[in-house]
């Protein structure tokens, strides 16, 4: 049984469907990337399983406890994080009370906590005092993924986390992200770069219309020709 | 040089000391409608009334006190008053918030539907304070009237001109001062004030760091009650008390948080300043200051009218809302 999973998704935002019977499931100290084309429901699937759409059908579980009743803020409690794609950090407040909003629901202290984001990113460290609306597109994305690392959570969701940066930065969150994992998170991400987001997958969801098209691990979905040409361009 | 000294005392006593007590009174009134529109996300149109709610609980409570004979002479009996109209105001605040913003909130209304209902509420409150104290200007004030009287300052200084400082004035200046420091304080270094200002900023991203909306809520309107009782009894001791001034405080206290950048409780200071300082200086009538530098001007040299006042207030929003809609401080868009 993985970790994290979402079985036979089926949903949407009230309208019609957008998931139809979606499968996505994650270990620990794992890389899951879902890809697809535009419209897929990549971004619904990973919504759905951190509760912020009803699901009509399936359900998901979190270390074999279903949570599919679950809101996104008990799903955080219960050891998920979450980055959404856009506005992901507040803007107004310095990098410092970012993270410390991010672990608004601990009691205990997050020092540590904050130390460690602060070694994973060093460069928020230097800027910790600066409002994080004044930092580059890079850098707030660190902020954000530091916001969600604050609760110390066991999975990591990330939203396109490189919409927007350029490739070398890129590169260097794709690195974090990697060392992320190695802590043992289980990480579920959505990626647009969808090539260099397989390249660091231990597994790969390639969604078409709300269900799974392949799913292998991502060195073998880089490998498969039919993938090649339909979704990374060749 | 003495003509000169007369005539900058003149000013202090008639423009600058009056701006700065009714700037002091604006800025704790428009902090609390930036408040509530930086977390409720509306112009609360009731908060006028509220001020005048929470200083007729403590009018009340004051008479009451003067009536068994309780005072801190030679400080007005209202100061030993106000927490219980700041308790009242609260929960009067909450209440409402309970019985009709809750409801509008649950339904996601649009702004303009939650202002409409603060309208509604401004009516409300406005009949319960006129049904419970009634229309009139009621008295309250009492304790020294004068900390430097006029004649006190000219024996000092051998000038023609006195410089007055009564004591509402010196109360308000210092009890506001010391309620922005308060509030500043708790809005940055508090807990719960980070969480308000991140509830503010980002209200999704609040939600997913498990900020509860409903205590942010709660605590805005506990702040926002408190901040307009105690502007409304500063004005009330300063001026005097009568429902219908509260009313039409409300023009000045918007054009206040708007001209300071809506949402930014710094803006809401120095709105405050900037409305009170315009309104003293354009109604202010410059005959005798100018015959201190030597003219001789025939009529009062007044830019308007006192009874017009109200329409600098409106000028400065017009203006602000056309040439720059986010303010000093960069605040919201109403």
């Amino acid at each position: 049984m993985s970790f994290l999973r979402g079985e036979a998704m089926t949903g949407g935002y009230g309208g019609a469907d957008i998931l139809h019977g979606c499968d996505i499931s994650v270990e620990r100290g794992e890389i899951a990337v879902i890809v697809g084309p535009n419209g897929a429901g990549k971004s619904t699937a990973m919504k759905a399983m951190f509760g912020m759409l009803g699901l009509r059908e399936g359900r998901v579980t979190l270390d074999d406890t279903d949570i599919t009743a679950l809101t996104p803020q008990d799903r955080v409690r219960a050891g998920m994080g979450f980055v959404p794609q856009n506005n992901n950090v507040f803007v107004t407040m310095t990098v410092q009370e970012n993270l410390e909003m991010g672990a608004y629901i601990r009691d205990d202290d997050f020092q540590a906590t904050m130390e460690q984001v602060f070694e994973l990113f060093p460069v928020l460290k230097e800027k910790r005092r600066q409002p994080a609306g004044e930092l580059s597109g890079g850098q707030r994305q660190q902020v954000a993924v530091g916001r969600a690392l604050m609760t110390q959570p066991s999975v990591l969701m990330l939203d396109e986390p490189t919409a927007g940066v350029s490739p070398i930065v890129m590169d260097e969150l794709f690195d974090r992200i990697l060392e992320v994992a190695a802590t043992g998170i289980a990480i579920l991400m959505v990626e647009q770069n969808a090539r260099q987001a397989l390249n660091i997958a231990d597994r790969g969801y390639v969604l078409v219309q709300g269900s799974n098209r392949f799913t292998d691990t991502g060195e073998a979905l880089l490998a498969n020709p039919e993938v090649r040409a339909s979704f990374l361009g060749g | 040089m003495t003509d000169f000294l007369n005539a900058i005392v003149l000013f202090a006593n008639f423009v600058f000391v009056p701006g700065l007590a009714y700037g002091a009174q604006l800025a704790l009134g428009a902090l609390g409608v930036t408040l509530v529109f930086g977390i409720l996300r509306f112009a609360n149109f009731a908060h006028g009334d509220l001020m005048a709610f929470g200083a007729m609980v403590t009018i009340l409570v004051t008479w009451w006190l003067q009536s068994i004979g309780v005072g801190i002479d030679p400080l007005p009996t209202a100061l030993l008053a106000l927490p219980v109209g700041m308790a009242g105001a609260v929960a009067l605040a909450l209440l409402t918030d309970r019985w009709v913003f809750r409801f509008y909130r649950r339904r996601k209304a649009a702004p303009i539907v939650m202002v409409m209902a603060s309208v509604g509420v401004m009516f409300m409150y406005n009949g319960l304070v006129r049904f419970i104290i009634g229309p009139d200007d009621q008295r309250f004030a009492d304790g020294a009237r004068f900390v430097v009287s006029a004649r006190d300052f000219r024996d000092m200084t051998g000038l023609d001109e006195g410089l007055v400082i009564r004591q509402p004035v010196l109360i308000t200046i210092i009890v506001a001062f010391a309620v922005v420091a308060a509030l500043f304080w708790f809005l940055q270094r508090s807990r719960m004030g980070k969480a308000m200002r991140a509830y503010s900023d980002n209200e999704d991203l609040a939600l997913l760091s498990g900020i509860n909306p409903e205590k942010v809520v709660a605590v805005t309107w506990v702040i926002a009650a408190s901040l307009a009782t105690i502007a409304g009894v500063l004005y009330g001791l300063d001026k005097s008390f009568k429902p219908f001034t509260y009313f039409q405080l409300l023009l000045p206290i918007f054009a206040a948080a708007i001209v300071g950048g809506i949402g930014q409780p710094i803006g809401a200071i120095a709105g405050g300043f900037v409305v009170a300082f315009s309104e003293v200086t354009i109604t202010y009538a410059y005959k005798r200051f100018l015959e201190y530098f030597g003219f001789q001007p025939e009529g009062l040299v007044q830019l308007l009218s006192v009874e017009y006042k109200f329409a600098v207030s409106f000028v400065i929003l017009v203006l602000v809302l056309l040439a720059r809609p986010t303010g000093i401080f960069r605040g919201r868009v109403l």
